[in-house]
């Protein structure tokens, strides 16, 4: 019985919401019986919702889950029905965050694996310090568009931004650019890959430059964008109807001239 | 007020230590109806994450319309001789309308709270100097030079309730829910570099002009000196009194309009100054250049309100975006809400008794100033370019 496998856990029971701490202890109660699939409902702002899990589960959060949502999670799959406050994904080494509706500041801190798509607009910072190492490769997927500091020291992986929006159920082209200031500043391994028309020269960070996408890059990114196309319903004709820019390092180490230049 | 008379850290915290920021919470009712504490109350003790009982404070706007034309000045004091130097010099310095306390409700927890006391109050008249600078100099003065006494708050129609506690402690202890106001802002206290004490909660004010902030002023050293050099005194060892002092010497003493001086605090950098249009390159040049002293740096969100002439409420983040703000509007566009995170608002929704629903929640830009006024209703969102719809004319360039 497929049902028997689901846990329901309110994060506000009585309209009182939980602690983060007692929201938790009931979601490592709630794992100990070994379900497929935890909902919480009525999320509000609870920090650290499923830090730290591991396995193979999935996680449906309905509200607003708060700060460092899936902090150093390790395989978990979490499902957002609505925004994500800051800093989700953090440090996180394996696993999926899927936010149907905007994410805050510094999505993806520090990555060093895993998948995270995010429907609408992020804010600053988003994909921090993303590393990748053997089979490790951490990618984030954002349908809307991002702000200052897209992909800051990126040491690898994969951040996609497609610039669209979403009307009333159509999907249309976002308003907003498709980037902030700062692009990718001090980035040395990895890529970020725009979908846009926009100029980008002013806004690139330092050791970051702007190349046209190869056949293998396309072929590169093309599964991640179709998975995302398809849970989050957005045709893809309208997705490749634009042409893509990538974001690459210049060098392995940007700012190697100027610490220690003369020990190394 | 002495310095000396903080707490430690509750006894649950001391062990673990949860690092965070503080919480931030504001509206403005833009027709000017006025609405009792609990809401604020609500807005800021939902953020309980973002505190650790070292402080919290609320500002209210409209609340004596009785004595609105008097200066209504919030004091604490460490015992009644503090108390009675402090009347004694008021009342050889101008009138005392009346003199009260402020009513509070001590709740268990709360240690020997200072003397909560109220002076509505008007100088004397004097030739050479203005009302508000008289007391601006009688706050400095009182704040440095008398010991066990510190001025909460000195503006007119409005006052600032806050000591050292959980926000929902604090706001049974003054009974915010008593009072009525247009605007209010409130703080939840997270310190990290100066220990909580009565007088370091936010809000920091003076005259009219209240400020909330959660983050760390690092530039604290040269926006002091600065504003030494036109008689401010910082003497509450925490960095954000600079910030409402700032405010009052751009706004009331140099009389620039509030869209200008949030460049001034937070000015673009200049390679994006570099990007814009001639003109507005050399206004923003020249705005750098002028109150280089002035800019704020280090990671800052702050809710700022004021209300000479026109009562308004400003939020505001550091250029970089390193700490959070959220802005909010009501269904019918009478309420600008700005908050530290979304959950405040989300919180209030899922609670059915209370009655709150939003048109719209964005963030705004970072180094972008939210801009609501009362009858003119939000002036700019957050979300502009620096100077867009600004008028703007550069003569002898």
């Amino acid at each position: 019985m497929v049902e028997e496998n689901i846990i329901e856990i309110s994060a506000a029971p009585n309209n009182r919401p939980l602690n983060y701490r007692r929201l938790n202890e009931e979601v490592h109660e709630a794992i100990k019986s070994n379900p497929k699939k935890i909902v919480i409902n009525d999320a509000c702002g609870q920090r650290f919702i499923a830090a730290s899990l591991q396995g193979d589960l999935e996680l449906v959060i309905n509200g607003l889950p708060g700060n460092d949502l899936g902090i150093f999670m390790d395989g978990p799959k979490i499902v957002v029905h609505g925004n994500c406050e800051d800093q989700a994904g953090n440090t996180m080494n394996d696993g999926e965050i899927i936010v149907h509706g905007e994410g805050g500041d510094v999505i993806g801190l520090s990555a060093r694996g895993g998948k995270i798509y995010v429907k609408k607009d992020v804010g600053y910072r988003v994909g921090i310090h993303i590393k990748e190492y053997e089979h490790k490769f951490p990618v984030i997927v954002i349908g809307g568009t991002a702000k200052d500091f897209l992909g800051e020291y990126m040491a690898g992986g994969l951040i996609v931004a497609l610039g669209l929006k979403f009307e009333n159920g159509n999907v249309v082209e976002n308003d907003h650019p498709i980037c902030g200031s700062e692009l990718g500043t001090g980035i040395h391994r990895g890529k970020i890959v725009l979908r846009t028309d926009e100029a980008l020269e002013d806004r690139l960070g330092i050791g970051a430059k702007i190349f046209d996408i190869t056949e293998q890059e396309r072929a590169e990114i093309t599964p991640f964008i179709d998975e995302f196309c398809e849970i989050f319903n957005i045709p893809k004709e309208i997705v490749y109807n634009k042409p893509f820019k990538v974001i690459k390092p210049i060098s392995k180490r940007p700012f190697g001239g100027n610490y220690c230049g003369q020990i190394v | 007020m002495r310095w000396k008379n903080y707490t430690s850290l509750p006894e649950e915290f001391r062990n673990h230590r949860v690092f965070d920021g503080c919480g931030i919470s504001g509206f403005i009712n833009i027709d000017g109806k006025k609405e009792d504490g609990r809401k604020i109350t609500n807005m800021l003790t939902i953020l309980n994450d973002r505190e650790n009982g070292l402080g919290a404070g609320y500002a209210a706007y409209g609340i004596y319309p009785q004595y609105k034309d008097h200066y209504a000045l919030h004091f604490l004091f460490d015992n009644e001789a503090s108390k009675l130097k402090v009347i004694n010099y008021l009342s050889d310095v101008g009138f005392i309308i009346q003199s009260e306390s402020i009513p509070t409700k001590i709740p268990p927890n709360v240690d020997n709270p200072p003397i909560t006391w109220r002076v509505f109050f008007d100088p004397k008249e004097k030739k050479n100097i203005s009302d508000d600078e008289q007391v601006v100099q009688l706050v400095m003065n009182i704040n440095q030079n008398f010991e066990g006494a510190f001025v909460m708050s000195s503006g007119k129609d409005m006052g600032v309730f806050k000591g050292n506690g959980w926000s929902r402690e604090i706001a049974e202890f003054y009974m915010i829910k008593d009072y009525k106001a247009y605007m209010w802002l409130a703080h939840s206290r997270f310190p990290t570099n100066t220990p909580g004490w009565w007088g370091g909660a936010h809000p920091f004010n003076l005259l009219n002009t209240s400020v909330v902030h959660n983050g760390e002023i690092t530039s604290y050293g040269t926006n002091m000196r600065y504003l030494e050099s036109f008689g401010y005194k910082c003497t509450l060892h925490t960095d954000t009194e600079v910030i409402a002092y700032l405010v009052d010497l751009l706004c009331r003493k140099h009389n620039i309009p509030i869209e200008i001086a949030s460049l001034a605090l937070a000015p673009p950098l200049f390679n994006e100054i570099d990007r814009l249009n001639k003109n507005q390159a050399l206004a923003l040049k020249h705005i750098r250049a002028t109150y280089r002293s002035a800019m704020l740096n280090g990671p800052f969100s702050i809710v700022v309100g004021f209300a000479d002439p026109i009562p308004t409420m400003i939020g505001l983040t550091d250029r970089k975006k390193l700490r959070p703000l959220v802005a909010g509007v009501s269904k019918d566009e009478n309420t600008v809400y700005m908050s530290s995170e979304e959950a405040s608002f989300k919180r209030m929704m899922i609670n059915p008794n209370i009655d709150f629903s939003l048109k719209e929640i964005w963030h705004p830009k970072s180094g972008t100033a939210i801009i609501a006024s009362l009858d003119q209703g939000l002036m700019r969102n957050g979300l502009e370019k620096p100077l867009e719809k600004i008028k703007l004319t550069v003569t002898g360039a």
